[in-house]
């Protein structure tokens, strides 16, 4: 964390796609002003994801006084008050400061507690700049294996490392490389799927926007170590700002002759070109991926053939995803054992999650594997939000699942999240608190692949859809005392009958929350109820005379006029109107709107 | 997927997509390239497009077909001038996207999926924009919006009526 070469004072707007969603763009836009009508000597640069979500958008400065502090929440009018007081008088706001070295805030043990490998350079480079990634070792990696190193020793490095595919199936990268090195061909491809179409995970996305470089170099060394001439990025269409900045990338290191014929003087040539995707969850699965990129519908196909045997237009493909590339020049550069010496004995090095739902402080961390659950999501995430109750934490998107409470000790690692039911995936981890209802997340989720299904696997197609069907009625209050069992035999039958990872994890978030939450299942089915308060057609709104302050907000966001009631008179929701859209729990002030769940079946035994 | 309108040959200008398939077509794998670059021109895939990119790649109609109904990407009728994608991802439903397509669809009196009768906009659910710690998420055009209210979400509307 220097200040730049020059001594001078600098400036890191960081400016990913959550950054720019949050206003970065304009807080860019004010600094670059008054720094101008200040005339102060000051640099300003822009980066990827710094990591701290939470705080966006944020901004790190760096002075020779004060090393660095990272300041969030920021805002155009605070620009000029930060510039006047931190660079001119010298003195760090510390209301407004996220982390500083010398200062101490609440959120200090953020970063304290992660290891950066795949974010190591996220927040410190410009990721429009070749020359930035260049200075913190950047394409060091491919020059050592250019000079030093033969194809089949990168293979054995890689696999000494230990690393496993962080795309969510964990499978062995070095493995991976040597049956792609050992078929023969005169033509192999290099694909690097960043299809991140888990919702709830951006981890590929930041990488990409943050750092493309450390992708295209850890392709250049898996197309050196196969006997790859040819690259291709398929990236997601819905990241605009990951595709921008890749097409930068590629630009540059083909100018600076990492990419292209000859690269350095060698005989190792190697390009990379993009495809984007078109909007296909199934994509994600390596034979989809390319059929897609031959053109196709993204249908996956029966393995064996793996891609490493006959991939892209039948020749020796290899596969991974842009994390487990961001990790390579690392390895190359620290070696095998510094890498294998972080994680547990199955699941070596670090994994990067991106924390989101009801929690603190969300954003990208990075931490070594074999970290509890618990450790992530409250030392580094600060806990559940509004300090509410922790009730499950989803991993793994729509083929994972939902841990509960008493499981929060399980260590990250491959085969320790397997066992929960759950599954490492690609990296989404959403927090849940007591107003998630449980049902609704696994219908959610069974909503998501039932759309998804390519519709090759007649169980994935059809099974997914009475599933759903069933999940419907239950949050509906419709169930029926067989729906439970029902769901179970079903999700047997799809996990059984899918040709690919899509139906054969699909079941997995129903199944997970039956074996934690199985009560809430029930709740729903006999009582009527929705624990969480959450199902709309089982709850219903109230207005508390005591607390009613009669002042009309809730009546005036009523989209559909159900509360009457003047002005200083306590108000009535009419629940023949109503349709719990809960406009008017958000809006109130005073507390004065309850929601209740299984009223009707309450009366009904009073009466 | 509905059906594309009728379009009217006389009116249909061919001439920019001719000129991407006379760059592209001889490619191999180069069919969803070429519709995304279409969808470019034409706001979406009109039939007439779809014959064209057939015949010049020698695909059959069926195959393109298949392809532009596959993906999410791809429209077969028009899209409004503005395009409001309300995100549903993971932390997005959790933290009340249903809601926020509730109030999408009461403020331009459209279902969620549909474009207004004056072209003007066109409201969809996307599966996740990935900026979950700014849940919940819509984007208009180009623009992002995050952490979303229901006033916030009125705020951006009006501005847009304008």
């Amino acid at each position: 964390m220097a200040v730049s070469n020059n001594g001078k004072s600098k400036i890191i707007v960081g400016m990913a796609s959550c950054g720019i969603a949050a206003g970065a763009q304009e807080v860019f836009d004010s600094l670059a002003k008054h720094i101008a009508e200040m005339k102060l000597d000051v640099e300003l640069t822009k980066t990827g994801c710094i990591g701290a979500c939470y705080r966006e958008p944020l901004i790190e400065i760096k002075t020779a006084q004060i090393p660095s502090v990272i300041y969030g929440d920021m805002t155009v009018k605070r620009v000029k008050q930060l510039l006047e007081q931190h660079l001119v008088n010298g003195q760090i706001i510390s209301e407004w400061a996220v982390v500083g070295e010398g200062i101490q805030t609440s959120e200090q043990d953020l970063f304290e507690n992660q290891r950066r490998i795949v974010l190591r350079n996220a927040g410190e480079i410009n990721p429009e700049n070749i020359h930035d990634y260049v200075e913190r070792d950047g394409y060091k990696a491919i020059q050592k294996v250019l000079k030093d190193f033969k194809a089949e020793d990168v293979i054995a490095e890689i696999k000494n490392s230990g690393i496993r595919g962080r795309g969510g199936a964990g499978f062995s990268t070095g493995l991976k490389w040597q049956f792609a090195r050992q078929s023969e061909s005169n033509e192999k491809y290099i694909i690097c799927n960043g299809d991140e179409g888990d919702p709830g995970a951006f981890m590929d996305r930041s990488i990409m926007e943050g750092d493309p470089h450390s992708v295209l170099e850890g392709m250049l060394i898996a197309g050196y170590a196969i006997g790859a001439q040819q690259g291709i990025i398929y990236v997601r269409a819905e990241y605009p700002l990951a595709v921008h900045r890749l097409e930068i990338a590629i630009q540059q290191a083909r100018e600076r002759g990492f990419l292209g014929k000859k690269i350095l003087g060698s005989k190792f040539s190697f390009n990379i070109i993009l495809k984007l995707g078109a909007g296909a969850f199934v994509c994600g699965e390596e034979t989809a991926l390319i059929a897609s990129v031959e053109g196709k519908r993204g249908m996956p196909r029966l393995r064996p053939p793996f891609p490493a045997v006959r991939g892209l237009w039948d020749k020796p493909t290899n596969i991974n995803n842009v994390e487990t590339y961001a990790n390579i020049p690392w390895i190359i550069l620290k070696g095998a054992k510094e890498f294998a010496s972080l994680g547990t004995e199955k699941s070596k090095g670090t994994k990067v999650f991106a924390l989101a739902g009801k929690i603190k402080r969300g954003g990208m961390v990075e931490v070594p594997m074999g970290m509890s659950l618990r450790d992530v999501i409250y030392k580094i995430g600060g806990g559940i939000k509004d300090d509410k109750e922790f009730k499950a934490v989803q991993l793994g998107g729509p083929s994972g699942g939902c841990v509960p409470e008493s499981l929060l000790d399980t260590p990250v690692d491959y085969d320790s999240l397997t066992k929960t039911g759950a599954i490492m995936g690609s990296g989404g981890m959403v927090v849940m608190d007591d107003r998630t209802c449980m049902v609704d997340v696994s219908k959610f989720f069974l909503k998501f692949t039932q759309e998804e299904s390519c519709g090759k696997c007649t169980f994935c197609r059809i099974g997914t859809k009475r599933m759903l069907e069933i999940l419907e009625r239950i949050t509906e209050g419709k169930g029926q005392p067989e729906d439970i069992e029902k769901l179970e035999s079903l999700a047997e039958y799809i996990k059984q009958g899918s040709l690919c990872g899509l139906g054969q994890t699909a079941p997995n978030p129903v199944l997970t929350t039956i074996q934690y939450f199985r009560e809430e299942y029930e709740a729903h089915i006999h009582q009527k109820k929705c624990p969480a308060k959450s199902c709309r057609e089982l709850i219903e709104y109230r207005v508390i005379p005591d607390n009613c302050t009669g002042c009309m907000l809730c009546a005036r966001v009523c989209p559909v006029d159900a509360i009457s009631g003047a002005k200083k008179e306590i108000h009535y929701i009419d629940p023949e109107i109503c349709t719990h859209c809960g406009a008017c729990y958000d809006a109130c002030k005073f507390d004065a709107i309850d929601i209740l769940t299984g009223v009707l079946e309450d009366e009904a035994k009073t009466a | 997927m509905e059906a594309s309108p009728v379009e009217n040959l006389d009116t249909f200008d061919k001439r920019p997509l001719l000129k991407i398939l006379k760059k592209y077509a001889k490619k191999k794998g180069i069919l969803i390239p070429l519709l995304q670059e279409t969808q470019k021109i034409y706001g979406y895939l009109p039939r007439l497009a779809l014959v064209q990119i057939s015949e010049a790649t020698n695909t059959d109609i069926s195959q393109v077909y298949g392809v532009a109904t596959f993906y999410a990407q791809f429209r077969l009728a028009p899209v409004g001038k503005h395009l409001i994608r309300v995100c549903h991802g993971t932390a997005c439903h959790v933290s009340g996207a249903t809601r926020i397509t509730e109030v999408c669809e009461e403020e331009f009196d459209i279902k969620d999926g549909e474009t207004s009768k004056d072209l003007k906009f066109t409201l969809e659910s996307v599966a996740c924009l990935g900026c979950c710690s700014l849940a919940p998420v819509m984007t208009v055009d180009d623009n992002t919006y995050g952490r979303l209210t229901d006033r916030e979400v009125r705020k951006v509307v009006e501005k847009l009526k304008k």
